[in-house]
């Protein structure tokens, strides 16, 4: 609380950048954990923002109507305010400054957040994700692979799980020594393991070769990986870097495989490029999100510009390159970057996407991002700027691999037991801090911080709340569900994923959703089945009293009035984050008080004004309007745009 | 003139036929007056019909004596034939050249085209302006429909039935036709119910260089508005564009002479500029080699998506002046027969639900676009693959289907139609068996006697077996204004249309199976749980007179 200089600015306006007409004023309270605005009218709407996910806070110069402060949000929302007096806001921006950036471990917020889960269920919560019952569902023959205890209390590597699956053939010295010839230790180990064709993925990082150096067991290891799959006798070792830039890394005594040095491996290259250009490439993308007004020239030029697709689309094709290999040529693949929790994160992960329906289940997903990212040690905390530290070290990764399954969702709308919500939801909380699962850098790290005791894991709760999050075109007997998925990378079938960054202003979100729509109608189609198994029940029971004679008096059957379907109303807004948190005043709710579906659907046609064309001179209608003092009343009842309010 | 005279070779065995998705079929190819059919022996499922007027252009390749055609239809679909025998080949492909660019309409497939199927409904009465001003009659008595152009000579491309305000007379429409570009005088496209406020349409006013002005085309447009309440005229064109049309005897209302009106001027591409963005984007499309950068940079470069948020975008201007400002509106481009109407009929469907069902829609396509005059004959000579200069060839109709579709798109549970629809009447508006879309204008229509002579594509699309395909599973009729996003990042690339021939739809379709599915098992449950609580009570009403003695 001491960062707080001041918890409570009255007359704040928020406003809305596309439809000033739409600004709204109200208080602006700063707590431990949320920066609230409640608005001042009758609804006392609120709008949570969590610290954790503030990217930024910038203040600009002031006006003669106060001083305008942008928060901008690592979930790419960005909240507008006018704070009246330039001295609050000052002060304001100093504690959100502070509050957004925690310096150690303990100020983090999921050490605070308290679901009122006792202790019991806190455990069993922590147990939801089991990736023993995982790498057991996978099928691992026990001749070929076995658990190795080599990384017993980490002493191997200290980034890896302390269980790790490793050829039976490869005796304890050549896992030693392999370890040994890989940058910071992070052997070859299992990945996935495809039991159609007994081909597998195996990850690392770089091996420590330079121009000349070569280890004997890192080669042993390879050829017993190779050996694990018995109908091959071919193996393809995928660097995932572009080439040039692992030929930079010889010079340093890294660097990638010399293929005369190990026994019929193929070494292939893919292009996926490092942090820093994604880090750039995705602050230019945002940015486009942030133009006002933008023409069609000015965003797909951002876009292309940008280069976010373009690496969107290495990433995508790094994982088709892994699937096919292991799925028709039944090869296996050892893949790698530089230190391997990154880049080769993304691929392992995608290519797993690709092979097994079972990662394209809600349950699924979160076993595969449990087992390739934190367990393998994905630097959540550096990534993702859980603490105020290095900026070289944030890097959008696990949001490349996250709208990487996004696009595949477009390409196979009934391919994915979740939605789009649910990326976005995770999304959220890899950065937010709330839930104890992305803390910290590895494995040890987490169990050190004792973060099971402390912390509380967010798999449950999205589990509970799954029918949010379910994909109603999802249908287990569905051709899509079933095998390997083999999307087209040609560049046209990449899209910007508007979901995600499209709503740097309200105006923008989508209007209706055909998904949200179809849950709307399988709903009530549960329902309609339940009535009917009642109805038949009864109308049995009267048919039987009938020829029985009986006389009893019944209960009139209380006839259910059909719900019309909330379509409209509904789909306007599918997650109403509003009615969510108004029930759960000023107390942090379980869910995290964000906007964070699809925000009361613009339409109005004010983001016209900003269109409408200049040289005239005489288009400005909503100057037009406001003077006419039609933004008193409210005129709109009857239109779509409002039907959610 | 005998089709014979052009098929220099009316049959040629062993040809093999390569398209999209499809394996590759050999078979025998024959050239009909019409048509260009390959059909295999082995299986009579692997037919090709592909219409002559559907052919956009055709490339020759030769290696050796193995000739190959390559054929670029206008519904941007492409398939190769390869023909053994090159004097065969190059006699199919003049044969093609010829029958494809054929000018005289009257030897159009529609002419010729008998149904298979029994007309039910003829749609060639599917808009009757009589009816269509009945209803306005009922709610509203300031118009009056007008004659005044019955034999067309008042303006050649208008109906000959129009609305007009009642307290103008017919000598006052004549003199404000002599007033607008082509002699199209302001006439009533649409009436907003909700609040009275009403949108005309019309061509840019004749003031010239010297700054020409016409009372009665005054009067005529003042009478649309309530009394102390200003309009607004949308024009179309950017303020330089309708500045310069004055050197050309045309040009806009000036504010001197129409006080009551602001004016505001938007910037749709006039249609000549179009056709150029649809061979720049379909080239793109097409090209499967392109890197992301420059699959972007070309996108970009072909300033189409440009060119449906501008349309867009004007057409939300125009219903938010009559919804939100309660004005009426003047709309009007140059001709008022291209950007004009998109911009009206885009309007209608955003503010009058009735436009977005099926029935409404092909109403709308017929008051708005073939009453109004569209040329279409002249802008869908061509198509993408044309690579003559063009004439009048552009790509205004499409364009407005495109920013049906985005509409569609944003508000998916509005229409009562789905996306085939759309993709079905670009397909007919370029090359069809039916002669709805013949013709430029009701004038030419008549002279060619196509409600005689041709069937219209209405008759067809409405029967029961047509239009369950075109039907929308998420509709939920509604009575709402939808304002549609034109942010950037709200508009997407029409790939039902454009990328269509590229890349598989099978996924897509399952998906779209699989939403009919969910409603219609919901509907028959909701059936089948209502017989049962009729039978319930039923029992229970009998039930009831048995306790009371």
């Amino acid at each position: 609380m001491e960062h707080i200089r001041t918890p409570k600015v009255e007359n704040v306006h928020m406003i809305d950048r596309l439809t000033p007409r739409k600004s709204t004023v109200g208080t602006l309270y700063l707590s431990s954990t949320h920066t609230i605005f409640v608005e001042n009218s009758e609804a006392r709407k609120e709008t949570w923002v969590l610290h954790s996910l503030v990217y930024n806070v910038e203040r600009l110069p002031t006006n003669p109507s106060g001083s305008p402060l942008l928060i901008r949000c690592k979930n790419f929302h960005v909240y507008r305010l006018l704070i009246p007096q330039e001295k609050d806001c000052l002060d304001v921006l100093a504690s959100l400054t502070r509050l957004s950036r925690p310096e150690c471990y303990g100020e983090l917020f999921c050490f605070s957040f308290n679901p009122n889960l006792d202790k019991e269920l806190r455990e069993k919560a922590w147990g939801f994700i089991d990736l023993k019952a995982e790498f057991s569902r996978m099928g691992i023959p026990s001749n070929l692979w076995h658990v190795t205890a080599a990384n017993h209390e980490y002493r191997l590597c200290e980034t890896y799980p302390s269980e790790l699956f490793v050829p039976k053939s490869a005796f304890p010295a050549v896992i030693v020594g392999s370890a040994k010839f890989r940058s910071r230790g992070r052997l070859p180990v299992l990945s996935y393991f495809h039991r159609d064709t007994s081909a597998s993925i195996c990850r690392s990082s770089q091996p420590l070769s330079g121009f000349s150096a070569r280890s004997t067991d890192d080669e042993q290891m390879l050829h017993a990986i190779m050996k694990s799959n018995p109908v091959s006798e071919l193996m393809y070792v995928v660097d995932t870097r572009p080439k040039l830039n692992a030929m930079a890394n010889r010079a340093t005594g890294k660097g990638y495989e010399n293929e005369d040095h190990y026994t019929n491996i193929k070494l292939q290259f893919v292009g996926i490029e490092n942090i820093h250009v994604m880090r750039s490439s995705q602050q230019k993308l945002v940015d486009v999100g942030e133009l006002p007004a933008p023409s069609m020239s000015d965003f797909l030029w951002g876009l292309e510009n940008s280069g976010w697709l373009k690496h969107i689309k290495a990433v995508l094709d790094a994982g088709v390159f892994i699937a096919k290999a292991v799925a028709e040529d039944g090869v296996s693949v050892l893949v790698h970057c530089s230190d391997g929790w990154d880049r080769t994160a993304q691929a392992c992960s995608l290519a797993s996407v690709l092979l097994d329906p079972y990662y394209r289940t809600i349950k699924g997903l979160m076993v595969l991002i449990e087992k390739d990212w934190v367990s393998f040690g994905h630097k959540f905390s550096h990534r993702y700027a859980h603490l105020d530290g290095d900026p070289k070290e944030v890097s959008p990764v696990m949001d490349q691999f996250l709208e990487c399954v996004w696009q595949l969702m477009q390409q196979f709308p009934c391919a994915f037991e979740f939605n789009e919500r649910f990326l976005i939801q995770l999304h959220t909380h890899i950065y937010s801090c709330q839930y104890g699962n992305f803390i910290g850098n590895c494995q040890k790290e987490r169990r050190d911080l004792r973060l099971q005791e402390r912390t509380h894991s967010l798999w449950p709760h999205l589990w509970e709340n799954r029918a949010e999050y379910t994909n109603p075109l999802y249908r287990t007997d569905h051709s899509q569900t079933q095998g390997v998925l083999k999307p087209l990378t040609t560049a046209y079938c990449f899209k910007f994923w508007k979901g995600m960054y499209g709503h740097a202003d309200k105006s923008v979100a989508s209007h209706q959703s055909p998904a949200d729509c179809l849950n709307a109608v399988r709903e009530e189609s549960q329902q309609l089945e339940e009535e009917l198994i009642a109805h038949q029940e009864r109308l049995a029971q009267l048919k039987e009293k009938k020829t029985s004679g009986g006389r009893k008096k019944t209960n009139k059957l209380s006839e259910r009035v059909r719900r019309p379907i909330p379509i409209e109303s509904k789909l306007s807004s599918p997650l109403d984050y509003f009615t969510a948190t108004r029930s759960e005043k000023h107390s942090p709710s379980f869910t995290l008080p964000l906007e964070l579906a699809a925000p009361p659907k613009n339409g109005d046609p004010d983001d016209l004004s900003t269109c409408s064309d200049f040289e005239s001179g005489v288009a400005d209608l909503s100057s037009h309007s406001s003077s006419a003092g039609d933004d008193t009343k409210d005129p709109d009842s009857d239109e779509a745009v409002k039907s959610n309010t | 003139m005998e089709f014979a005279e052009l098929i220099k070779t009316p049959r040629v065995d062993g040809v093999v036929l390569h398209r999209p998705f499809m394996p590759t079929v050999e078979g025998t190819l024959c050239l009909t007056g019409h048509h260009l059919i390959l059909s295999s022996r082995q299986d009579n499922t692997e037919e090709l019909w592909l219409l002559h007027a559907n052919i956009d252009s055709i490339e020759k390749r030769f290696i050796g004596s193995l000739g190959t055609i390559i054929v670029k239809c206008k519904d941007l679909r492409v398939i190769q034939l390869d023909i053994p025998g090159m004097e065969e080949c190059l006699n199919i492909a003049s044969s093609i050249e010829a029958l494809s660019t054929l000018d005289s309409v009257s030897l159009m497939y529609p002419f010729f085209y008998r149904p298979l199927f029994e007309v039910i409904e003829d749609g060639w009465q599917l808009f009757v302006p009589e009816e269509a001003f009945k209803d306005l009659e009922s709610m509203t008595d300031e118009w009056r429909l007008s004659e005044v152009n019955k034999d067309f000579s008042v303006c050649p491309s208008y109906p000959s039935l129009l609305t007009v305000p009642k307290d103008i007379d017919d000598e006052s429409l004549c003199k404000a036709a002599s007033f607008r570009h082509g002699g199209r005088f302001p006439v009533l496209s649409y009436y907003h119910k909700k609040n009275g406020m009403v949108m005309m349409r019309a061509a840019q006013p004749l003031t010239g260089t010297n700054g020409r002005r016409c009372k009665e085309d005054e009067k005529l447009i003042n009478a649309t508005l309530c009394a102390g309440k200003r309009g607004y005229i949308i024009d179309t064109r950017t303020v330089a564009v309708a500045q310069q049309a004055k050197a050309r005897g045309g040009g806009f209302e000036q504010e001197a002479n129409y006080p009551q009106w602001r004016r505001i001027h938007k910037a749709v591409e006039r249609s000549n500029v179009l056709q150029e963005s649809l061979i720049k984007l379909v080239e793109a499309c097409n090209d499967q080699s392109h890197s992301m950068d420059r699959w972007l940079s070309k996108l970009e470069a072909s300033n189409w998506q440009s060119n449906v948020k501008e349309i867009l975008t004007t057409a939300c201007l125009a219903a938010q002046c009559i919804d939100r400002e309660g004005a009426s509106v003047l709309v009007h481009g140059t001709e008022g027969t291209d950007s004009t109407l998109q911009v009206t009929s885009l309007a209608q469907i955003i503010l009058d639900p009735a436009c977005r069902t099926i029935r409404g829609f092909e109403v709308l396509i017929e008051r708005e676009w073939l009453q109004a005059g569209h040329p279409f004959q002249q802008r869908c000579a061509q198509s993408a693959y044309s690579n003559g200069k063009p004439r009048s060839e552009a790509p205004v109709f499409l364009l407005f289907l495109d920013c049906v579709w985005q509409i569609l798109r944003q508000f998916p549970c509005s229409f009562q139609f789905n996306e085939n629809f759309l993709i079905m009447l670009f397909e007919h508006a370029y090359a069809s068996q039916f002669g709805t879309f013949l013709g430029n204008s009701v004038a030419e229509r008549l002279k060619l006697l196509l409600s005689q002579k041709t069937v219209s594509l209405w008759s067809w699309v409405n029967r029961p077996q047509e239009l369950e395909r075109f039907l929308n599973p998420l509709y939920e009729p509604n009575n709402l204004v939808i304002w549609p996003s034109v942010a950037p990042q709200s508009l997407l690339l029409w790939e039902g249309v454009f990328l269509r021939w590229n890349r598989s739809s099978k996924c897509l379709d399952e998906a779209n199976q699989e939403m009919v599915h969910i409603i219609e098992y919901n509907k028959e449950l909701q059936n089948k749980v209502n017989s049962l609580r009729r039978q319930l009570a039923q029992l229970e009403t009998e039930d009831g007179p048995l306790q009371t003695p």
